[in-house]
């Protein structure tokens, strides 16, 4: 029944504590743990500790033929399977020289373009929720389930699509999904709206956004920072511009870019992003070829001996990429995911320090990690 | 069969002892369990408020239109397990939550919840009517803030203790804007007392919060940091500081704490309804051709506009973000306290320039 | 798109058998000239395969191959790097970079080899992007990077004995229940190891020393 700290050791003595953030933190989005030291609510330093999440995907990969691996990578970032699929077809078709027929190229792009929008609607709702707002969690959620339904009713999964193969798509669009996503499309600008009416001008979001994880574009850079977080820092980059993939190259779409490099500029450039790909499905939906949905392929996909490829696609999160590496077998015989949250989560600790622990949640969400992908 | 019993007790009721003694305690009590009443419904009416302006609907399983689900909270809150935890300073640890629901409640003892005739025997509105009930407000709301330093320390919790050091410092800073904007409609009254104050806005047939806006708004400001709500609410910030000072606390205690946070929220209404909107008067008291509303109760006009400043608090955590701790000692100490002066001392200019007539 | 069928020398691209694109020299790629120049020797092979130049570099000239390519050719961003285990490779593994131009526009891959306790330089001091990749190599291959500030395990913990992704490793896993719980587990008899039912219980969990606090009231 004495006074002082129960540990025994001097508690205001200290200058700096050890606050371990997480593993189980509401704020950490899953299961990551932040060593901090930090001088009452300042941040001195930063150490993000991973790997809760590890399931040796890439193991796992190895172990199955290229068409069964689709589903693995549906597990990386689990709030955007549609992109992670799409990164990984596109690389096992430019390692063996596949060509996707048009309509399963468009046929992607919606998917992929869908997919954008809801795992931005995720990364806003948890952002706001971060930051005290909790109403736009609500909204972003209720037109996130929309497009759930539509991918349910194209592929009869919501979370874990498994939507693509290599060489085309396993199923045409569904009757009426054409008109039930057009439809969706053509309110879901409106609701964009209705979340910034929430937010962009209100002052305390403001406040709590303008000027805080400030990444100029040179260190982004140096960090293998890329998408929104890049684009957010004043780099006109967008690898469906730059190095246009399936039908990319034929829709028009502006890549928003800002140049405050904070967590607000970062913010504005995911909002306008949703409005783009609303654009893109838009076009892909008016102009959908007919024609076949699968290249011709054999039954069993063979890589030649010692061949290896690289692809990546505009993820929501930046640049998602897959290595694959093939030895004559029905294998891979590696592939490496290039991990886009794993990459701009890197820069957190030269994002945060000096900052207090409430700009912490706010640089954590505006990283928009997903432990799945990171951890692998 | 002899009814003598109830003869002396209403012999004993027309004691002066007994008016002295036992109708304050009974008052209490009552106050008391209506104002628990209100907290219990208060939190269903913010979860099916919340649902509502959240596009969902809020609980509404249990019973009625889910009318039941104070109940059900309640049982299930008393029947969980009250953890301690192993290094936790145990004294402090268990009395911090009762440190923080006491001075609440014990605030409603000088609140005044209608009109209390003259008359001798009129039921009196009020439990005791204090000379000096708005320092006896503020001084009580401060003691609160012991309670929540103590949860969060002695908890032995780091999101705990951050959580308690963060609380402190908002509420020893909001507390001065808060007494501060109080001296304003004090002035005009010239008196302290509760009561007093409410009369002499029926007598001026004004509501202090037309003269006092400023003082007002200030009022309210702090009252929310006060009160540690949305978007002041960063002594609990959940994605920050886990759940901040009550971290560690279950069952029983952490219902404390939540009846402690409810009951500031009422309490910081009346107050701010008793001072600057009139407690229990009609609106516009000095329009004769609203006198019809003078039949609804002032009990009830009372109530009425506590209840609309708790839909504000709701309101407020359904719209905003939450501030950061410097721009809220910022907000705190770089506008809410200068410009609480300010308003006192224009006030107390208007006061001695007017001084005949107020 | 959907006319009469086509005859067979108009099918699209899509409707012929896939033709896997092959490797190519490219020693006269611009990029890979003036490596080659820079280098010397160092630069083993300059290839491309479906469009991709890929670089062969000698180990020691890996920092500075990556370093002439950011400098001279505007690489700036690194996008990736990772491992590849050829057990039967003399020099088992294969130290993969992915690097990007911003100005030119396109990716070039660069890759050394490192044998079983061979260091490969690291490229924190040109890409600070190199951390966590080259952690997570070491993590998953047992390669090391010199001058790496802190080369410590990233995805599994510390104590983890064994780098998951070479070839020997096996998919079942190894024994960790052993190595997390020494005094509850005999060694390689955890219970990820073998069988799943039959691990042998060194000491019963109820008989292990508490670990609670020191004092109870």
């Amino acid at each position: 029944m004495n006074g002082n700290a129960p540990t025994g050791e001097p508690l205001f003595g200290l200058r700096e504590m050890e606050l371990n953030f997480g593993p189980q933190h509401p704020a950490t989005h899953g299961v990551m743990r932040l060593k901090l030291k930090v001088d009452g609510e300042r941040i001195v330093d930063c150490y993000p500790i991973i790997g809760y999440l590890h399931r040796g995907t890439e193991k796992l990969f190895e172990l199955h033929p290229f068409f069964q691996n689709v589903p693995h990578t549906d597990r990386l970032d689990y709030v955007a399977a549609a992109t992670n699929n799409l990164a990984y077809v596109g690389a096992v078709e430019k390692l063996v020289g596949l060509v996707v027929p048009p309509r399963a190229r468009y046929i992607r792009v919606i998917l992929a373009e869908l997919q954008r929008i809801s795992s931005h609607l995720v990364w806003l709702a948890t952002h706001a929720i971060d930051i005290g707002a909790m109403t736009p969690f609500f909204y972003c959620f209720r037109e996130r389930e929309l497009i759930l339904d539509l991918f349910e009713q194209y592929c009869g999964a919501r979370l874990t699509l498994n939507s693509m193969r290599p060489g085309g798509q396993p199923y045409d669009l569904p009757q009426g999904w054409v008109e039930r996503c057009g439809e969706f499309i053509a309110e879901f600008p409106a609701k964009v709206d209705e979340y910034e009416d929430l937010l962009t001008e209100n002052r305390i979001w403001k406040r709590r956004t303008v000027g805080i994880g400030v990444l100029p574009p040179e260190t982004a850079i140096a960090y293998g920072v890329t998408g929104p977080m890049l684009r957010g820092s004043g780099v006109d980059w967008d690898l469906r511009k730059a190095l246009p993939y399936e039908a990319y190259g034929e829709v028009e779409f502006d890549v928003p870019v800002f140049h405050n490099c904070d967590t607000y500029d970062r913010y504005l450039v995911r909002i306008e992003e949703m409005r783009q790909s609303a654009r893109i499905i838009r076009q892909c939906l008016d102009r959908l070829p007919d024609g076949p949905i699968m290249a011709k392929r054999p039954r069993v996909l063979k890589a030649a001996a010692a061949t290896e490829a690289y692809h990546a696609v505009e993820g929501p999160k930046g640049e998602l990429g897959f290595y694959i590496v093939g030895d004559g077998s029905t294998n891979p015989y590696r592939c490496h995911v290039r991990p886009t949250s794993f990459m701009n989560l890197q820069a957190l600790p030269e994002m945060s320090r000096g900052a207090l622990i409430s700009d912490l949640v706010a640089l954590i969400g505006t990283v928009d990690i997903v432990l799945g992908e990171i951890d692998r | 069969m002899s009814w003598a019993w109830l003869d002396s007790l209403r012999e004993t009721i027309g004691q002066p002892q007994f008016t002295l003694l036992f109708a304050p305690a009974a008052k209490f009590l009552v106050a008391i369990v209506v104002i628990l009443l209100i907290i219990a419904y208060l939190v269903f009416v913010e979860r099916r408020l919340l649902g509502f302006l959240q596009v969902r609907l809020g609980p509404n399983r249990v019973g009625p239109w889910g009318l039941l689900q104070p109940i059900a909270d309640i049982l299930k809150l008393l029947i969980k397990e009250d953890t301690i935890p192993n290094r936790a300073v145990r004294w402090a640890y268990l009395l911090a939550p009762c440190l923080v629901v006491a001075p609440a409640f014990v605030i409603f003892s000088v609140v005044p919840f209608g009109p209390s005739p003259n008359a001798p025997g009129a039921p009196r509105w009020y439990v005791t009517d204090l000379d000096a009930a708005i320092i006896f407000v503020v001084a009580l709301a401060s003691l609160g803030i012991y309670g929540i330093i103590l949860g969060g320390w002695s908890s032995n919790n780091k999101f705990s203790l951050l959580g308690g050091l963060r609380s402190a410092a908002q509420m020893v800073s909001y507390e001065v804007p808060q007494g501060l904007a109080l001296v304003g409609p004090l002035m005009l009254a010239g008196s302290m007392s509760l009561v007093g104050i409410v009369e002499s806005q029926a007598q001026r047939g004004l509501w202090f919060a037309v003269p006092q806006i400023v003082a007002f708004f200030i009022y309210f400001v702090a009252g929310v940091a006060e009160t540690n709500r949305n978007p002041f609410d960063l002594p609990e910030a959940e994605s920050e500081l886990v759940a901040g000072f009550h971290t560690e606390y279950s069952g029983v205690r952490f219902a404390l704490f939540f009846l402690g946070e409810y009951a500031n929220m009422i309490v910081i209404s009346a107050i701010a309804v008793t001072v600057f909107l009139g407690g229990w008067l009609r609106p516009f008291p000095s329009i004769e051709a609203l006198a019809f509303l003078d039949l609804i109760p002032g009990a009830v006009w009372f109530f009425l506009k506590v209840f609309a400043f708790l839909f504000l608090f709701i309101w407020f955590r359904g719209t905003f973000p939450r501030f950061r701790f410097d721009q809220l000692m910022a907000l705190g100490w770089k506008w809410l306290i200068p410009l609480a002066l300010a308003n006192l001392m224009v006030t107390g200019l208007l006061v001695v320039l007017l001084n005949g007539r107020t | 798109m959907s006319e009469a069928p086509k005859p067979p020398a108009e099918l699209a691209p899509w409707e012929r058998e896939p033709a896997a694109p092959q490797w190519q020299e490219a020693a006269d790629d611009p990029v890979a000239l003036a490596l080659g120049e820079a280098l010397g020797e160092a630069l083993v092979s300059a290839r491309t395969f479906a469009g991709d130049l890929t670089l062969e570099v000698r180990r020691e000239a890996f920092r500075s191959a990556c370093a002439a390519l950011k400098e001279r050719h505007d690489f700036t961003l690194l996008v990736d790097l990772c491992g590849v285990d050829f057990p039967k490779r003399e020099e088992r593994f294969e130290v993969v970079v992915h690097l990007y131009s911003f100005s030119a526009n396109r990716r070039v891959r660069v890759k050394t080899a490192v044998g079983e306790g061979g260091e490969v330089p690291s490229l924190v001091p040109v890409y600070p992007a190199a951390n966590w990749p080259e952690r997570e190599t070491w993590d998953m291959f047992g390669i090391r990077f010199a001058d790496h500030p802190d080369l410590t395990r990233i995805l599994l913990w510390e104590g983890f004995n064994g780098h998951p992704l070479r070839k020997d490793f096996p998919v079942e896993g190894i024994d960790t229940g052993a190595a997390i719980y020494p005094e509850y587990y005999e060694a390689r008899q955890g219970p990820i190891a073998g069988t799943g039912t039959g691990w042998k219980v060194k000491n019963p969990p109820a008989a292990a020393p508490e670990s609670g606090p020191e004092e109870k009231k």
